[in-house]
């Protein structure tokens, strides 16, 4: 029983999925946007079980004094100080998210600028990584390369000013061999993702039981 | 004093970009707190974001408020995905996974059909009549696909007339990525010059 209750529960749930949208009528057609509601519901109480798995790891990390176990404490105070003044924002204001609360002046001031900075730090490593494709001199990798250039001074205003085709030459690469190969790629895609979630409710794929 | 906040945030804002910015030169202390301190707040901030945007609105207020009732059977799927914590009642925890997957199927079912696969054969599907720059680019785009497909296509060994088609995928596919490159470095490019404007204009006032 408890593997065959699980399996029934997927089954049951996709085909009322599949119905709602086969049959967009009532009470159908309201079935799919319920679910949805209930899986945003359900994938919330999850969210607890990572924090979870997070804090516990860095607390052990933090009792055995572990090497690093200095920023393992930054991770649990820095957690801290969003949970309290998120409670506070709710008390005060009635939501966390007001934009007086002490959570949206720490988000602002913390986590956009941790956030596009290491987003940001990305482009440097993103260049080393193009060298390093440039250095393979295989055509596969020279023409990878050579797209990715031609891209980007079609989309810059210093492209224009080199050569006033660059942005015809960029939009022509977007709406035709990378459409086409898009295409390719998302057909393929779709005929996997189907086959997946096929197996899936029939019950033949079942490792997301284990 | 709202001022002083201000500036407080500034200065903080600007402490943690240098911090990051710091592992360019070398893994260092800094770079590390602000790494940790990153997956911290990050954490904090979803917990606080799923209850106020999701569990409250979508599961508390309708009960308390309008007596949803309906919705305690999301709610005892939620708390049994908890069970995990306790190991002899563990295996109740997949029926919430169940539910889940259920939900994630019947919606890949019918969004990889009428959100991928319809839409990408219809756009495939195009006019090749006419001996013009547009007939070109829809024959290239028809050629591009069933190459690409053939690429992808693993039953038959690339061989010969199979093998060339499926080098020709491969090379639509390189330019494909190559467009995707492009972009991306130019998103992450855009973030840099934000976090550059933000250094000499809003916290170092140099660039006006």
């Amino acid at each position: 029983m408890r593997r065959e209750i699980p399996l029934a529960i997927t089954f049951i749930t996709a085909l009322i999925m599949i119905v709602s949208f086969c049959i967009p009528h009532a009470p159908f057609g309201s079935m799919q946007d319920v679910s949805l509601k209930w899986y945003s519901i359900i994938a919330g109480f999850t969210m607890l079980l990572g924090v979870d798995s997070l804090i516990h790891m860095h607390s052990v990390k933090i009792k055995r004094k572990k090497e690093g176990w200095v920023y393992s404490l930054v991770l649990i105070l820095g957690f801290a100080l969003f949970v309290i003044s998120g409670i506070i924002g709710g008390i005060r204001f009635g939501s966390a998210m007001d934009i007086r609360s002490s959570f949206m002046y720490l988000y602002t001031y913390m986590i956009v600028p941790l956030q596009s900075t290491m987003f940001a730090l990305l482009s440097f490593f993103i260049a080393s990584a193009a060298y390093r494709a440039f250095r393979a001199r295989n055509m596969d990798a020279t023409l990878l390369l050579i797209t990715a250039v031609l891209v980007m001074l079609g989309r810059v205003p210093v492209g224009y000013q080199m050569w006033h085709s660059f942005p015809a030459v960029a939009e022509w690469i977007m709406a035709v061999p990378q459409m086409a190969a898009k295409r390719g790629i998302l057909i393929g895609v779709s005929l996997g993702s189907l086959a997946v979630s096929l197996r899936i409710m029939l019950g033949i794929e079942r490792s997301y039981l284990s | 004093m709202h001022n002083f906040w201000v500036i407080l945030g500034v200065w903080m804002a600007a402490f943690l970009t240098l911090a990051i910015f710091s592992f360019l030169y070398k893994d260092n202390p800094f770079y590390k707190f602000a790494e940790h301190l990153y997956v911290g707040t990050s954490a904090g901030y979803m917990l606080i974001y799923t209850y106020f945007l999701v569990i409250k609105p979508m599961l508390i207020d309708p009960i308390s408020q309008e007596h949803q009732w309906i919705l305690l059977i999301p709610a005892f799927f939620g708390v049994i995905m908890l069970t995990r914590w306790f190991p002899k009642i563990a295996w109740l925890s997949r029926w919430s996974i169940a539910f889940t997957v259920g939900i994630g199927t019947g919606l890949a079912i019918t969004g990889s059909i009428q959100g991928l696969l319809v839409p990408q054969i219809k756009g495939t599907l195009i006019a090749l009549h006419g001996w013009n720059g547009a007939t070109l680019n829809n024959l290239l785009i028809i050629i591009g696909v069933i190459a690409t497909l053939t690429y992808f296509y693993f039953s038959k060994e690339h061989r010969g007339f199979v093998g060339k088609t499926a080098k020709l995928g491969i090379t639509y596919i390189m330019i494909a990525f190559g467009a995707s490159f492009g972009y991306t470095v130019m998103a992450r490019i855009s973030l840099l010059i934000g976090r550059m404007y933000f250094l000499f204009h809003t916290w170092i006032p140099l660039i006006k």
